[in-house]
C-alpha cells in the first residue's frame, strides 16, 4: 500500500468524511469518483442531449456500459476470493447466471398474455413443450421481491453448500479450481436440458418490462445502468469493509499460509465458506442487473470459459486490489467490444496472448504496474 | 436308296449324340429355360410368378443370374418382338444388353426401344426366396447363413423340405443352428404335440426375437384370456424357454452395457493418460490438453488428405505423425510459458487457457470453423456378431485395445527406460536428482512433450469417433481432469481404472436417466467423491504426497 491518500490540498480534511471502509483507500476512491463521474455524464448526454446533437449518447452505448458495470460487479466477486482468499474459482459465471435465470423468470412472467401464444400464466416456450401448468420452481417469481431475493439466495445457498463439503475436506488450489469448474460445467448441460423447465438452449427472452415500465426506453435503460453502478459502488464498500476488517486480515492469512493460520487456532473452513457465499451472492446480484440490460439468458453463460474470462479481468486488472478488479473487467470487455467489432477473427488471439503475458510479465496487473512507477519515481 | 439315306441319317444322327448325350437335353433344357424367360414378358404378375417358378424348376445355369437381374430391376423387354434380356445398368443409354439363355452379350440396344419388367412385393419376396436357394449350395458359411435366413422369411412347404434336406448335410454349427430354430418356429403350428415340444426344446436356446415373440405368442394370453395354444403342457414349456431367454438376453445387454462403458471408459483413458503425465507426475495444470488432442485428430484428417487412395494406412500414418507434432507444440507450451511458471500452478492454468484459445484460433484460420470429415477405413467399420442379442462394433473394439496398448507402451517407457527412471527422480525429488547429474530442465521438456504426444495420438482415436472441428478439445478437458483427479493424480493405474469405471458408470446409469442427465450425475457423484477423498481412488504415499 504505497499511497494512502489522495495528495489534493483538503485531501485529509475530505477523508473525513468518507465511510470508514474507503479511508486510506487512494485507488478506491479515484474509482469511485469515476464512477460517479461517468454514470452522471452518461445519463446526462444520452437524456438531456438531444439526439441531433453530436454529443449525444446513444442507448446502446448506455446499455454497453451498463453491461460493463455488471461485469465488474462479477470480477469484485472473483477477486474478493481469489485475491483475498487464494480461491480459484473457474465456475463464479455460474452464480452471475443463477441470478440471471432468476431475474430473467421474473421478466418472462411479466410478458403475460403479450407472448406469441398469449398465455396468461405459462411463458411461450412451455406452451410449446406442451407444459399443463407452471412448475414448481416458478412459482412466486411473478414477483420482484421473490425474484430478487431468489437471485440472492440461490447462488448463496448453492455456494454455502458446495463450500460447506469443498472446503470442510480440504478441497485446495487447483483441485478446487477443477471442480468449481465441473460444477458449473454440470449446470451447463442441465440447463440445455428442454425438460428441465428453463428454457432449454434457448434461455429466456422476449422480456416486455420490469415493474410495470417497458425495458426498450431510453429512460429505463439509464435507471438499469444506474442501478448497476450503485450496486458495484455498494458491493465495493462491502468488499472493503470485509477486507480492511478482522476477518479479512484471518482471510489473508488464509490465503498466505492456510496451515499456519489453522494451527493459530482460527476456523479456516468457515471464513472461507462465508466469503465464497458472499462472493457467489455479489455474483448472483450482477446476474440479475445483467439480463434486463442485454435482454437474454441462456445456458452458454453456465460455460467454463466464461468463468476463465472473469478470472483474466482480475489479472489484467490486478489480484488482490478490488480496484483493479474493476478497472480489469472494464478494460478487457471494452477491449472486447472494440476488437470483436473491427478485427473479430483476431479477438481470440488477443485474448489468449492476454492470459500468457499477464501472467508472464504483469503477475500484478496493470494497478501493479502503475504502482511500480510511482514507487520508482 | 431312300432306306439307306434314312440309316445313313439315322446313324450320323446317333454319332453326333452318342458322344455328348447331354447335348439333345441341353437344347431342350435351354429352350424351355428361354420359354420361360419370355413368359417373364406378360404384364400380370401372376404369370410373371409362375415364369418364375418355372425358371426355377429349370435349374438352367442361367436362371439364378436372370433371377438376381429381375430382383434387380435389370431385366428389360424389346418393345417390338418382346423378347427378355438382361442388362447391365438400368440407367444407362444404350443398353446393354445380355441374351439370358446363353448368357452371351447382345450387343446394345436403345433405351427407348426397351420396357423394363417391372415386379411387385410379393414377386420380389419370391425372388429372395429363390436365390437364397442357390446360395444353400455355396462354399461360404456366410453366404449359406445369409440364404437361410432369406428363406426363413417365407416358409412355405417347399422351402422346408429344401431345409431339412440341407440340414442332413450341413457341417457348419451355425448354419445347423439358425435351420433349426427356423424349422422349429415352424413345427410350432404343428398339429402334434409332441412335435410342438420338441420345437419349444429347440427355440429356448436360440436368441432371434422371432423366436421369443412365437414364444411369447404361445405362452400370454390375449386380451379377452384365451389362448392360442390349446394345450398346458406346451404351454408351460414356452414359458419356462421365455424367462430362459429373457435371462440370457438380460445378460447379453448387460455384457453390451458393459462393453460400451468400457469404449466410452478408453476414450476418456486415452483423453486423460497425457495429462495424467504432465498434470499427475509433473504437476502441470495444462489447459491446452484439449487442443493437443485436436491438433492430433486434425493431424488424422490432413493425413487423409495427402493419401486418399490410402485411407485404411493414412489412419496408422497419422499416429506417429500426432505424436510428434503435438508432441513438438507440447515441448513449445514448456519451454515457451510453463517453465517460468513451476510452483505457481493457478497461474500456469491461466496462461496455458490462454495457449487453448489461441490454439482454437489458429486451426480456425487455418480449417474453418467447420467440423472436418475424417473417413473411417475399411477395417474399422462394421461389428463382429457375437449372436443375435450381442454384437461389438470394430470401432469401438479398437478404441479399447487402442487405449490398452497405449497405456502399457507408457508405462514401459516409465518403468522400464533411462528416460522414465529420470522423469520419475525429477518428479520425485527434484534438488537430488539434478546432484545425481539429471538434466532436470531438459527432462520437464521431455515429459512434457511425452503427454502432450499422448494426447495427439488420442486425438487420433477420437478423429474415428467424433467429429473433428477446433472445439473438439473443450468437450473433453473437465472431463480428462476429472478422471486424473478420480484415479489419484500421479497415478497412473488409477487413470485407467478412474476412466474405465467412469464409463462404465456413465453407461449404466443411461438408460434410467438418458445421456445428458447421467454425465451431470456422474459429474456431481464425481464432485462428492472428490470431497470425501481430495487424492483420488489411488493417493499417492510418502514424501510426494505433501506438496
Amino acid at each position: 500500500m504505497a499511497v494512502t491518500h489522495i495528495d489534493i490540498p483538503g485531501g485529509r480534511v475530505l477523508e473525513r468524511f468518507l465511510p470508514r471502509p474507503l479511508r486510506g483507500d487512494a485507488g478506491g476512491q479515484v474509482m469511485l469518483a469515476v464512477l460517479i463521474f461517468t454514470v452522471a455524464l452518461v445519463s446526462l448526454l444520452n437524456l438531456a442531449v438531444p439526439a441531433s446533437s453530436p454529443l449525444h449518447l446513444s442507448t446502446y452505448a448506455v446499455t454497453l456500459i451498463g453491461k460493463y458495470l455488471t461485469y465488474a460487479l462479477l470480477a469484485l466477486a472473483v477477486d474478493l476470493v481469489w485475491g483475498f482468499c487464494g480461491i480459484l474459482s473457474l465456475g463464479h459465471a455460474a452464480f452471475f447466471a443463477l441470478g440471471g435465470y432468476a431475474m430473467g423468470m421474473y421478466l418472462m412472467r411479466q410478458i403475460g398474455t403479450r407472448g406469441v401464444y398469449g398465455n396468461p400464466v405459462l411463458p411461450d416456450f412451455m406452451v410449446f413443450l406442451n407444459y399443463k401448468e407452471l412448475p414448481w420452481f416458478w412459482h412466486g417469481f411473478d414477483q420482484f421481491w421473490f425474484a430478487a431475493l431468489m437471485a440472492i439466495v440461490v447462488p448463496g445457498v448453492l455456494a454455502f453448500v458446495f463450500g460447506w463439503f469443498a472446503f470442510r475436506s480440504r478441497v485446495t488450489g487447483v483441485y478446487l479450481s477443477i471442480i468449481t469448474q465441473a460444477l458449473t460445467y454440470a449446470l451447463l448441460l442441465a440447463f440445455f436440458r428442454n425438460d428441465m423447465g428453463f428454457g432449454g438452449n434457448n434461455g429466456l427472452t422476449d422480456f416486455k418490462d420490469l415493474l410495470g415500465f417497458p425495458l426498450q426506453r431510453d429512460g429505463m435503460r439509464v435507471t438499469l445502468m444506474v442501478a448497476s453502478a450503485v450496486a458495484l459502488a455498494l458491493g465495493y464498500l462491502a468488499c472493503r469493509y470485509i477486507v480492511t476488517s478482522r476477518a479479512g486480515r484471518v482471510i489473508e492469512a488464509v490465503r498466505d499460509a492456510e496451515s499456519r493460520a489453522r494451527f493459530l487456532g482460527y476456523s479456516v473452513e468457515s471464513y472461507k465458506l462465508w466469503l465464497f457465499a458472499f462472493s457467489a451472492v455479489l455474483a448472483g446480484i450482477a446476474g440479475a442487473l445483467y439480463v434486463p440490460q442485454v435482454g437474454i439468458i441462456n445456458p452458454s453463460e453456465f460455460a467454463p470459459i466464461n468463468s476463465i474470462e472473469v478470472v483474466i479481468w482480475v489479472a489484467v486488472g490486478g489480484r488482490g486490489v478490488l480496484y483493479g478488479a474493476v478497472a480489469g473487467a472494464v478494460l478487457v470487455n471494452y477491449a472486447k467490444t472494440v476488437f470483436t467489432g473491427a478485427l473479430p477473427e483476431l479477438w481470440l488471439y488477443a485474448l489468449g496472448a492476454l492470459f500468457v503475458l499477464v501472467t508472464l510479465f504483469l503477475p500484478k496487473g496493470v494497478v501493479g504496474l502503475l504502482r511500480a512507477r510511482k514507487v520508482s519515481a | 436308296m431312300r432306306l439307306t439315306f434314312i440309316v445313313l441319317l439315322m446313324l450320323a444322327l446317333a454319332a453326333g449324340a452318342m458322344p455328348r448325350p447331354a447335348s439333345a437335353d441341353e437344347g431342350s433344357a435351354d429352350a424351355a429355360f428361354g420359354a420361360a424367360a419370355a413368359q417373364l414378358a406378360n404384364d400380370d404378375f401372376a404369370s410373371k410368378e409362375d415364369a418364375v417358378r418355372r425358371i426355377l424348376e429349370q435349374r438352367h445355369p442361367g436362371s439364378k443370374p436372370l433371377l438376381a437381374a429381375l430382383l434387380d430391376g435389370r431385366v428389360f423387354m424389346r418393345s417390338s418382338d418382346m423378347h427378355v434380356f438382361i442388362v447391365a445398368s438400368a440407367d444407362a443409354d444404350p443398353l446393354e444388353l445380355t441374351e439370358p439363355v446363353t448368357l452371351k452379350s447382345a450387343g446394345a440396344g436403345r433405351a427407348d426401344d426397351f420396357a423394363k419388367i417391372t415386379t411387385n412385393n410379393k414377386l420380389r419376396k419370391m425372388l429372395r426366396g429363390a436365390l437364397a436357394r442357390f446360395d444353400l449350395g455355396d462354399a461360404d458359411a456366410g453366404v449359406r447363413r445369409a440364404a437361410v435366413k432369406e428363406m426363413l422369411r417365407s416358409l412355405d412347404d417347399d422351402t422346408i423340405a429344401l431345409l431339412r434336406e440341407q440340414l442332413r448335410v450341413e457341417k457348419d454349427g451355425k448354419v445347423r443352428g439358425e435351420i433349426e430354430s427356423g424349422l422349429a418356429l415352424a413345427d410350432l403350428t404343428s398339429s402334434d404335440k409332441k412335435v410342438r415340444l420338441a420345437a419349444i426344446a429347440i427355440l429356448r436356446n436360440s436368441l432371434h426375437p422371432d423366436a421369443y415373440n412365437a414364444l411369447a405368442s404361445i405362452a400370454t394370453p390375449a386380451a379377452d384370456g384365451s389362448y392360442t395354444e390349446p394345450d398346458l403342457e406346451v404351454r408351460n414349456a414356452a414359458g419356462a424357454a421365455m424367462r430362459k431367454i429373457e435371462r440370457w438376453r438380460s445378460f447379453y445387454s448387460g455384457l453390451e452395457t458393459l462393453f460400451f462403458g468400457l469404449s466410452l471408459g478408453s476414450v476418456l483413458v486415452l483423453a486423460a493418460i497425457g495429462l495424467a503425465i504432465t498434470f499427475g507426475v509433473m504437476g502441470v495444470i495444462n489447459m491446452a490438453h484439449g487442443e493437443l488432442m485436436m491438433l492430433g485428430a486434425y493431424c488424422a484428417y490432413v493425413m487423409q488428405l495427402l493419401m486418399p487412395n490410402h485411407i485404411g494406412a493414412s489412419i496408422l500414418v497419422a499416429i506417429p505423425v500426432a505424436f510428434v507434432v503435438s508432441g513438438l507444440v507440447g515441448i513449445g507450451i514448456e519451454r515457451g510459458i510453463v517453465r517460468w511458471l513451476y510452483g505457481r500452478p493457478l497461474e500456469t492454468l491461466l496462461a496455458t487457457f490462454g495457449v487453448s484459445l489461441i490454439l482454437q484460433q489458429v486451426v480456425r484460420d487455418i480449417f474453418s470453423a467447420n467440423n472436418r470429415p475424417v473417413e473411417t477405413p475399411q477395417w474399422m467399420s462394421g461389428s463382429l456378431e457375437i449372436n443375435e442379442a450381442f454384437s461389438i462394433t470394430y470401432n469401438r473394439l479398437y478404441v479399447v485395445i487402442f487405449a490398452l496398448a497405449v497405456f502399457i507402451l507408457i508405462q514401459i517407457v516409465l518403468k522400464r527406460t533411462t528416460l522414465g527412471l529420470k522423469v520419475r527422480a525429477v518428479s520425485q525429488n527434484r534438488p537430488m536428482a539434478r546432484a545425481m547429474g539429471v538434466r532436470a530442465e531438459w527432462i520437464d521438456a521431455l515429459t512434457f512433450g511425452l503427454g502432450s504426444g499422448i494426447a495427439g495420438v488420442a486425438g487420433v482415436a477420437l478423429s474415428q469417433l467424433t467429429n473433428v472441428g477446433p472445439n473438439l478439445g473443450q468437450q473433453y478437458i473437465v472431463d480428462s481432469f476429472m478422471v486424473v483427479v478420480f484415479g489419484g493424480v500421479g497415478n497412473l493405474q488409477g487413470t485407467l481404472i478412474g476412466g474405465m469405471s467412469l464409463g462404465v458408470v456413465n453407461k449404466l446409469l443411461e438408460p434410467y436417466s438418458g445421456a445428458v442427465l447421467a454425465k451431470i450425475l456422474v459429474l456431481v457423484a464425481l464432485i462428492l467423491f472428490i470431497q470425501r477423498r481430495p487424492r483420488g481412488l489411488f493417493p499417492q504415499k510418502g514424501r510426494a504426497a505433501e506438496n
